[in-house]
């Protein structure tokens, strides 16, 4: 806790108070624009932050994952499309209450609660990250197998869509990190011969791929669908009474929302949706729900981007990606050669805590621009996708081509867009691809370093508590979803 | 996802329900069983380099997983069928087809054209007609980007007939 001053060093720096003002222009851009986000839009700067120093790389990515977040809720509001999955149970209550007349008390909810939800869940990691960091001096590699293998389960317990689905899309991301020359004997796995394949499949092409490329044909089926507008005078500050009406529901859905962000699933679009449904739960006029209910604005964005600071928590404390936008992160903080772990939390304090500082200022950065340049990034919408998706498509090739000059992840990243889009179109979710390509090695590495411990023997695994503790909490992370049936079925 | 057919009215084409949840099951579980197949022409490992199991174990463990999981969803799909996905149009194809002439170009003459090709034929079928936006999107756009990665990242396009130009 002595480092908490450090909190508010980027304050004292001009470069990076300039790379979060962009950072946070780039992101509501990214959030306003459907489709993109700030998953693809973090794939593709990443290469970009190879001219900046690490900090301000980070930096710039967690401006872009914070005002992103928010950016999603303007198009919800506007043109009753999510510019993130994140911002789809703000469309619910946004739209309508736009289509009374009132979209500037609508977009100025959601940015009020978004900034309270966003603080809130910065506040939970700078006293939290450092606690799970202090606890994960006690793992050893049994330790993470175990963590790794939780935080699976959960991707698909807690995961949008079927869980056996998510299960598979998690173990086809950690098969595709099996790809290359194995780390412990160099031995070839699915390489075919070819060359570039030795060092592996990276990871840009496939988050790109995945997400920008498969968006790009998901669009294609979509050209003739026409989009209704909601006209934007300006915005509006809540006034006393939506204070009155809503306060409750934003502190409740700060609180959701900074916890299902630790867990590793799909964070923001997780958390709205069961922040949505709880402040419905609750309130004395639940029958205005889908009618234009300001609580359910509430409700969904305050969640939605606590769920960013939650997110961050086992990212920097584990290195485990609590969402896909974290994992875009994570691998910047491994491409600048920083490792996230313990180690970090007490060699590194100077960087870590300018990322708490950062986060904070780019949550009270987004309500500023929010706040007085909503009317601009809605018009940002007006860009037709017929002239817009060819423009993403040149950066997506010359930004996966960047990092490692390599053709192969340029067809790579075309082959995961198509799989992307097949996946998508029949209900399998490509968050967990990205998770388990994410945790592959940490899962194969661990378990085989914790065979050689244990002599080969696996019940040594149930021997080590901490590792037994993540086992059990697996098997009813995987049985929850099965409960959750059940208990449908009882009540029908 | 926006293009789900509403479940009302698909009922005399029940049978397609089947279709997609059998196809989608088949095309996993036939590439699994490629790749596992694969996974047994890997290198052994001799015991004493080997580290806690064979190189191939893991990728093996994790296709049966694969494989498995899917048997599961086809067959609880046979309960409770998946709905049925609209036709795609001819856009999504042409688009698709964007990509094979974008390789095909960038890999045998120029990456920048591959770029300009696809962009164009994209732009033009996804209902753009107007000369002046095909230019901006298919020629001047990507080459600022292009002139932005060469200039800032320091990077070097893969050779070809206009690249070769810019390159002298």
């Amino acid at each position: 806790m002595e480092n908490l001053g450090l909190i508010f060093a980027p304050l004292f720096s001009y470069k990076l108070l300039i790379v979060l003002f962009f950072g946070t222009i780039f992101g509501l851009i990214l959030g306003v624009l459907p489709g993109l986000g700030p998953t693809t839009g973090g794939a593709l700067i990443l290469p970009f932050t190879m001219t900046l120093d690490p900090l301000s790389a980070i930096v710039l990515l967690t401006a872009i994952y914070c005002a992103g977040t928010y950016g999603g809720a303007i198009t919800a509001i506007l043109i009753n499309t999510p510019g993130t999955p994140a911002a789809a149970a703000t469309c619910l209550d946004g739209y309508p209450l736009a289509q009374k007349g009132e979209a500037g008390r609508a977009l100025g909810m959601a940015t009020v609660s978004s900034v309270i939800g966003g603080i809130a869940s910065v506040v939970v990691l700078i006293f939290f990250a450092p606690l799970l960091a202090n606890l994960a001096y006690e793992f050893g590699q049994p330790e993470y197998f175990a963590l790794a293998i939780f935080g699976l389960t959960m991707l698909a317990s807690i995961g949008e869509g079927s869980p056996i689905k998510n299960l598979i899309a998690g173990a086809f991301g950690i098969l595709i990190s099996t790809v290359g020359k194995d780390f412990m004997t160099s031995i070839d796995r699915f390489t075919f011969g070819i060359n570039e394949l030795t060092e592996g499949i990276g990871f840009i092409p496939v988050v790109v791929g995945l997400f920008a490329i498969s968006e790009m044909l998901t669009q294609s089926t979509l050209i003739n669908q026409i989009f209704n507008r909601v006209a934007l005078k300006a915005v509006k500050l809540p006034s006393i009474d939506d204070y009155k009406k809503t306060w409750k529901t934003i502190i409740r859905s700060s609180g959701i929302g900074s916890f299902i962000g630790v867990l590793p699933a799909e964070g923001g679009t997780v958390a709205s949706l069961i922040g949505y449904a709880e402040a419905k739960r609750w309130s004395k006029k639940s029958e205005d729900f889908g009618k234009g209910s300001i609580e359910g604005i509430a409700g969904a964005e305050a969640a939605n981007n606590a769920a960013t600071g939650g997110a961050m928590v086992p990212t920097l404390a584990l290195g485990i990606p609590g969402s896909a936008t974290t994992a875009v992160i994570l691998t910047g903080l491994i491409i600048h050669g920083v490792r996230p772990g313990p180690d970090l939390f007490r060699e590194q304090p100077e960087f870590l805590y300018g990322i708490f500082g950062s986060m904070l200022i780019a949550n009270i950065l987004f309500f500023v621009l929010g706040f007085f340049g909503a009317k601009i990034f809605a018009r940002i919408t007006l860009i037709p996708n017929k002239l817009l998706w060819p423009m993403i498509f040149a950066v997506s090739v010359c930004g996966t081509y960047s990092l490692n000059q390599s053709i192969i992840d340029v067809w790579l990243m075309l082959l995961f867009g198509v799989i992307g889009f097949f996946m998508r179109r029949y209900g399998f979710s490509v968050v967990p691809v990205i998770i388990g390509l994410i945790l592959g090695e940490l899962v194969e590495g661990t378990l085989r370093q914790s065979l050689v411990i244990f002599d080969g023997n696996w019940l040594m695994f149930l021997q080590r508590p901490i590792a037994l503790t993540f086992f059990v909490l697996s098997l009813i992370a995987l049985s929850f979803p099965l409960l959750k049936r059940k208990k449908k079925n009882d009540k029908v | 996802m926006n293009n789900v057919h509403n479940e009302k009215g698909t009922n005399k084409s029940l049978s397609l329900f089947f279709k997609s949840s059998f196809i989608v099951s088949a095309v996993i579980i036939v590439l699994s069983s490629i790749l596992l197949y694969f996974t047994f022409t890997f290198d052994i490992v001799p015991p004493i380099l080997n580290r806690g199991i064979q190189p191939a174990t893991f990728p093996k463990a994790l296709l049966i997983l694969i494989i498995g999981l899917t048997l599961l969803i086809y067959f609880i799909s046979l309960k409770k069928p998946w709905k049925i996905e609209k036709k795609l149009p001819n856009s999504f194809y042409i688009t698709l087809l964007s990509f094979v002439v974008f390789i095909t170009v960038s890999k045998f003459l120029d990456f920048f054209l591959g770029i300009a090709l696809l962009s164009i034929i994209v732009s033009y079928f996804w209902g753009e007609r107007r000369v002046t936006y095909l230019i901006i999107v298919s020629i001047i756009f990507p080459l600022i980007v292009f002139i932005f990665f060469e200039t800032i990242l320091g990077l070097r396009f893969p050779p070809g007939i206009i690249t070769n130009l810019y390159y002298g």
